[in-house]
């Protein structure tokens, strides 16, 4: 009859773990899968910001032709972006840092240009081109707090026992080192 | 930082139950005073609740968007609204982008509907749209998405369909109690003049059916007010950057123009309550929303950043208690620190010119959902002719030259 009792205890202990075991697993799998989504959503925005680029600089040349430095700038920066596309998470962020530094510089010099600001066409870009830039930036924060939360969750006990059975690394955080970006000129629309 | 969710839903189910409780009381009570039987007067009640829940689940949202006459936009009608929207569905983690709404209604006032994050529409009011910037519109929307994001609407609809039941079923029941003298009663004693018993259970039927839908009332504010703070504080997070929602809420409190469209049973789905009165004491017990100046305050209260664990500071400096608005099981696993950030620059536009600008805006996307066809004046006048107009030309008040009208 102990014996009987004993036994039960043990079963019902084997299954509550096995049970902990696979809501920490799913729940593990669960926020990869979202911090992976969260990436994709980053390169669907960044994909957009690329495609816009050379309907702005064709609108933008009919205006102010004699820009040239800024206009092949941006053109130059946009490639280094496409190119940089699968090297990794640190060379991506410093390209596309880049040219969000180009893209402000063009649409500082715009606002020298009265008729193009009032171009419908070149309105609608912009506010197309300032939403993708803040589309990047919330996609960019949606991402690092899923990785902060996969992180936590992979490295605090008792879950990392799981992760490290199961090879749950840690995921990596996307910063913008980007010189460009961090000296991005403060625009002044006063 | 999104488990939230999951420890709301315990204390949101207690709540419920509370309400599903009060429900099951009258409807016990109601049929042993009529029928002569608890049990039916239980399984009459949980009739009439499911059918009022199916109805709710299924037709709800589109019920609540036609009878505030809400019309669908896409991407093109409103740009700047449609593009807000998108932001926060990518700031929020949402997994489809929910459907965008505008009313036509000069009051300030946004909602979100939908039974859950996958069937979503945000709506707006085209006064919102024209006296918001970028940034408060931004802070309106998440805040809506975080009621879609917290599951919220769905909580609220269940909510709602339980009070009303209970109003229902009470208001029946008291009106029938009081104008029968209590016949049912009698009836079910044989006419032997009515046991003790029997009279105490139509004692207490009485007053449950004058008690039951107060009871319930409160439940249902208690919980909508909680769900507005929370939602408050995903928005900061979401946009990280609480002035936005702050100056939003400010503006729509010095508006004095109340919601045409409105129906009571839905203000809680509302950003701010559009039957508010001013004046408003913060112990109002009887409000679906916690008072707009308080609101502002705890947004404005944050000390420099947009985290949850700053929203909880502040809302209990603001409150002055030591109370928890967001679930502790949430505080501890989320980021203590989450910087803000800048406010969007300034367009080299003065205020009114941007309110003439944004006016046009949703004057051409109203005009667009209502069919209006565009035309221009080889004089540079610009016509919208409603899709009703019979004629074939127009004639310009300004330089007077007759205006064929395209395809008519």
């Amino acid at each position: 009859m102990v014996g009987l009792i004993i036994g039960l205890v043990f079963a019902v202990i084997v299954l509550l773990l096995i049970i902990w075991l696979f809501a920490t697993y799913n729940g593990l799998v669960r926020l990869r899968n979202q911090t992976k989504n969260a990436w994709s959503q980053i390169d669907v925005q960044l994909k957009r910001r690329h495609d816009l680029i050379p309907n702005l600089v064709e609108t933008v040349k009919g205006y102010a032709a004699h820009e040239r430095q800024t206009l092949e700038a941006v053109i130059q920066a946009r490639n280094t972006a496409v190119s940089a596309i699968g090297k990794g998470i640190g060379e991506q962020a410093k390209a596309e840092g880049g040219l969000s530094g180009a893209l402000s510089r063009l649409f500082a010099v715009a606002e020298q240009y009265p008729n193009l600001k009032a171009n419908e066409n070149f309105l609608a870009l912009q506010e197309e081109l300032s939403s993708t830039e803040n589309k990047i930036s919330f996609s960019r924060q949606f991402y690092n707090d899923s990785v902060l939360q996969y992180n936590n969750k992979t490295q605090m006990a008792p879950s990392n026992i799981v992760a490290g059975m199961f090879g749950f690394k840690a995921g990596e955080f996307f910063e913008v080192k980007g010189e460009e970006e961090r000296e991005a000129p403060k625009v002044s629309f006063k | 930082m999104w488990a939230q969710i999951r420890s709301n839903r315990i204390r949101s189910v207690i709540l419920v139950g509370a309400l599903a409780l009060v429900l099951v009381l009258l409807g016990y009570f109601l049929g042993e005073a009529f029928l002569g039987s608890g049990l039916w007067g239980l399984i009459i009640a949980l009739v009439v609740w499911i059918i009022m829940n199916l109805i709710a689940y299924f037709q709800g949202d589109a019920l609540i968007l036609s009878i505030s006459r809400a019309k669908k936009i896409g991407p093109n009608d409103h740009p700047r609204l449609w593009n807000v929207v998108e932001e926060m569905k990518i700031a929020s983690g949402l997994e489809k982008m929910p459907d965008v709404y505008i009313i036509d209604d000069p009051a300030m006032n946004a909602f979100a509907t939908g039974r859950s994050p996958k069937h979503a529409a945000v709506t707006v009011t085209s006064g919102l749209l024209q006296k918001m910037n970028r940034d408060e519109l931004q802070g309106v929307v998440a805040h809506e998405i975080s009621h879609i994001q917290n599951r919220d609407v769905l909580l609220m609809t269940l909510c709602s369909v339980l009070l009303g039941t209970i109003v229902i079923l009470a208001w029946y029941g008291s009106r029938i109690l009081i104008f029968s003298g209590g016949s049912g009663g009698r009836r079910r004693s044989g006419g032997g003049g009515g046991g003790s018993g029997a009279a105490i259970i139509l004692v207490v039927a009485l007053v449950l059916a004058i008690l039951a839908p107060i009871f319930a009332q409160l439940i249902y504010f208690a919980i909508s007010r909680k769900r507005e703070y929370l939602a408050d504080a995903s928005g900061a997070l979401y946009t990280r950057y609480p002035e936005g929602l702050a100056s939003a809420l400010e503006k729509i409190a010095d508006s004095t123009i109340g919601l045409h469209s409105a129906n009571q049973a839905f203000a809680p789905m509302y950003i701010a309550n559009p039957f508010r009165k001013e004046g408003m004491s913060a112990s109002d017990l009887t409000s679906t929303h916690p008072p707009i100046r308080e609101r502002i305050r705890i947004l404005r209260s944050m000390a420099g950043g947009a985290s949850f664990v700053e929203y909880n500071k502040a809302y209990q400096k603001v409150r002055n208690n030591k109370q928890n608005v967001i679930p502790a099981s949430t505080l501890a696993v989320s980021a203590a620190m989450v910087s803000t950030r800048q406010p969007e620059p300034a367009p080299d536009q003065s205020e009114s010119e941007q309110k003439i600008d944004r006016a046009r805006e949703v004057s051409a996307a109203l005009d667009k959902l209502h069919k209006y066809t565009a035309l221009a004046c080889p004089c540079g006048t610009a016509f919208r002719i409603p899709p009703d107009y019979k004629g074939k030309v127009i004639r310009c008040p300004r330089c007077g030259r007759d205006n064929q009208i395209m395809n008519k």
